[in-house]
């Protein structure tokens, strides 16, 4: 049901968001949000790497090259309410490459949606973080995922029950390269260009890397910007580690008359040396000894 | 004989789909490029803005189903059921079912009884596979009402469905006033002899079998399992406790579907004499829809005669216990 007495609340949320729509980012604000994207980065990797360590399994890989992502995502861009999850205006995300869940974990705690110790927990026996995100257990998980290739599907039929029920609130949905090999990415491409939704934005977490190598050696992904903007997509590209970019890129997608995606270049394993660019660390959790240096990388905690 | 009437359970289906789409505008309905066999076209026209089709993609459709429900939507997903069951299996389980979500899959085209179309499109499995996944709840209406008071009763239980909906017209048993009652087995015609169970297209051959043999003096009692998930247990059990025999009928492959869910529960809690009318581990093939009954053994006469063996001790006659 339309939260009626929300909407009028919020009259000035209808169209683009004001003061956003192809800005750019520059002076002492643009510094500041800076400083405190890439601080608020460094802290996820921190608990990423702790969280995968301690757990002793999970994909630390694909979790850190989109952590700049997730940060500027949830600590910029989205209307969300961690004390409501269930605010009937806030935003979407939907975490389509699954695995990546100790990203969306970390972040959704250092938002508040829940305790972070329980990170500590993440995959144990009745811990309320599972090894890919269940809605039903963790605060703030939009929908169940970790079988690729549905998560983008899933995304559009938010955009679209958003749309019916004219609330203008946005969909992000985070896609990975490897996860693109689905056909299932295609279908909901289609799908969305065809709808013409405007209010979904997919990123895709461009690392170059699957489980059994690199995506260009195991079945070639092509001109990636060139598909989805043949598929009738708005297509932008970023530098994936760069937050002001992605700010950027996310607030010039606001004005999408249809579907937009960020084709976000990153670095598997970002952030701890011997976990970048190596297909090992995909799905393999550190040791402890690599979890300790790993955690020295990063830096002391804030 | 009697003549009876036919009607298609689609038509039951759409009718229900505009009965809800009228008073309840979270109702929102899919379908992949086949409106004009589903039936849902009759929503399209009527609520166009509650309505999508995905195209030819059953994949995206069940996904994108799931996402309109975690806004708050009843969706309703069609198409046939050989592509909502086995093509989108993935995303039934992992993206509906287990993310809880409020998307009914009113699958038509179920069963052997799709005819010419040949096996590519006939779907033996799909109850096996439905019934597989936790929280789903799988239903086979019989006819057009039922179909009708089925999806409208389906619509508000909370969580996922299966709806499975057949191709050829079906005899009607119901009238107007049939009230459908979500996971109560159904005795259609009582007796003491042998208790025959059948849902959908051969609940109708179960009622010509238990006539023809009542001419013999053997009394079955045909109950109607439109809720194969959950199970009527006590049902169940309650008659197989008064007759001591069961037959179960589906235009359906037995493996896993409606003779696998009751013998899942007898060997439990009542091992008895069984025998099961269904497919067994066979492909369909083209034909008319009443020849396919007969090639595959599924008739009144088939049914009768499992019944009959049952009665006449072919199988250890009485019960065991």
């Amino acid at each position: 049901m339309r939260p009626a007495g929300e909407l009028e609340r919020h009259g000035n949320m209808s169209g683009v968001r004001p003061g956003t729509e192809g800005m750019v980012l520059e002076g002492t604000e643009a510094e500041e949000l800076r400083n405190k994207l890439e601080t608020i980065s460094r802290e996820l990797r921190r608990d990423i790497v702790r969280m995968i360590g301690l757990a002793g399994s999970g994909h630390p890989g694909g979790s850190l090259s989109c952590v700049e992502i997730l940060a500027c995502l949830y600590f910029y861009k989205m209307r969300h309410r961690p004390g409501e999850p269930d605010w009937p205006l806030r935003d979407r995300f939907v975490l389509s490459k699954g695995h990546a869940a100790p990203a969306l974990y970390a972040v959704l705690a250092r938002c508040g949606y829940f305790d972070r110790e329980e990170l500590w927990r993440l995959r144990r026996l009745g811990s309320m973080l599972q090894g890919h995100p269940d809605r039903l257990r963790t605060p703030g998980v939009e929908i169940s995922t970790g079988s690729l290739g549905q998560g983008l599907s899933a995304a559009c039929g938010m955009a679209l029950g958003l749309r019916m029920d004219g609330i203008p609130s946005r969909v992000y949905a985070l896609i990975g390269d490897g996860e693109s090999q689905e056909g299932g990415i295609w279908e909901a491409a289609m799908l969305a260009a065809h709808q013409r939704l405007g209010n979904l934005t997919a990123i895709l977490d461009n690392n170059g890397m699957q489980i059994d190598g690199r995506c260009c050696e195991v079945v070639s992904l092509g001109d990636l910007p060139a598909k989805w903007r043949s598929f009738g997509w708005e297509v932008q590209e970023v530098d994936g580690h760069d937050v002001l970019e992605i700010c950027e890129a996310l607030d010039r997608a606001d004005a999408a008359r249809g579907p937009g995606i960020v084709i976000a270049h990153t670095v598997k394993g970002k952030g701890v040396s011997f976990m970048e660019n190596n297909v090992d660390f995909h799905g393999k959790a550190p040791t402890r000894e690599e979890m300790e240096r790993a955690l020295e990388e990063l830096g002391e905690e804030a | 004989m009697t003549e009876w009437e036919l009607r298609n359970t689609r038509d039951g289906y759409a009718e229900a789909l505009l009965e809800l789409g009228e008073k309840d505008p979270r109702i929102v309905v899919l379908d992949a490029d086949l409106a004009k066999s589903t039936q849902t076209e009759k929503f399209k026209l009527r609520f166009p803005e509650r309505f999508v089709d995905c195209g030819v993609a059953e994949q995206n459709l069940m996904a994108t189903a799931a996402g309109l429900a975690a806004t708050g939507k009843i969706v309703f997903a069609s198409t046939f059921a050989i592509f909502a069951t086995g093509r989108a299996y993935d995303q039934v389980r992992n993206t509906i079912a287990y993310s809880d979500l409020n998307v009914k899959i009113c699958a038509s085209h179920g069963g052997i009884t799709v005819g010419e179309d040949g096996s590519s499109h006939q779907a033996l499995e799909d109850i096996t596979l439905m019934r597989a996944v936790p929280r789903m709840k799988v239903v086979v209406p019989a006819d057009y009402y039922e179909a009708r008071e089925a999806v409208k009763a389906v619509a508000y239980l909370e969580g996922p469905a299966y709806v499975r909906l057949g191709r050829p017209k079906a005899p009607v048993l119901f009238g107007e006033d049939y009230r459908f009652r979500f996971g109560k087995a159904l005795v259609m015609r009582p007796g003491r002899d042998v208790t025959v169970i059948a849902c959908g297209y051969l609940l109708h051959k179960a009622l010509l079998a238990a006539e023809e043999l009542a001419g013999e003096g053997i009394e079955a009692e045909v109950i109607n399992l439109h809720t194969v998930k959950p199970l009527d247990r006590e049902g169940l059990l309650e008659s197989a406790a008064r007759t001591g025999r069961v037959v179960t009928c589906e235009e359906h492959t037995v493996h896993g579907g409606v003779g696998s869910a009751v013998a899942e529960l007898l060997a439990e809690e009542m091992p008895l004499p069984m025998r099961m009318v269904g497919i067994r581990d066979r492909f369909g093939t083209s034909g008319e829809a009443e020849e396919l009954v007969e090639h595959y053994g599924l008739g009144a006469r088939h049914i009768a005669e499992a019944a009959r063996r049952l009665c006449h001790g072919d199988n250890g006659g009485k019960p065991r216990r």
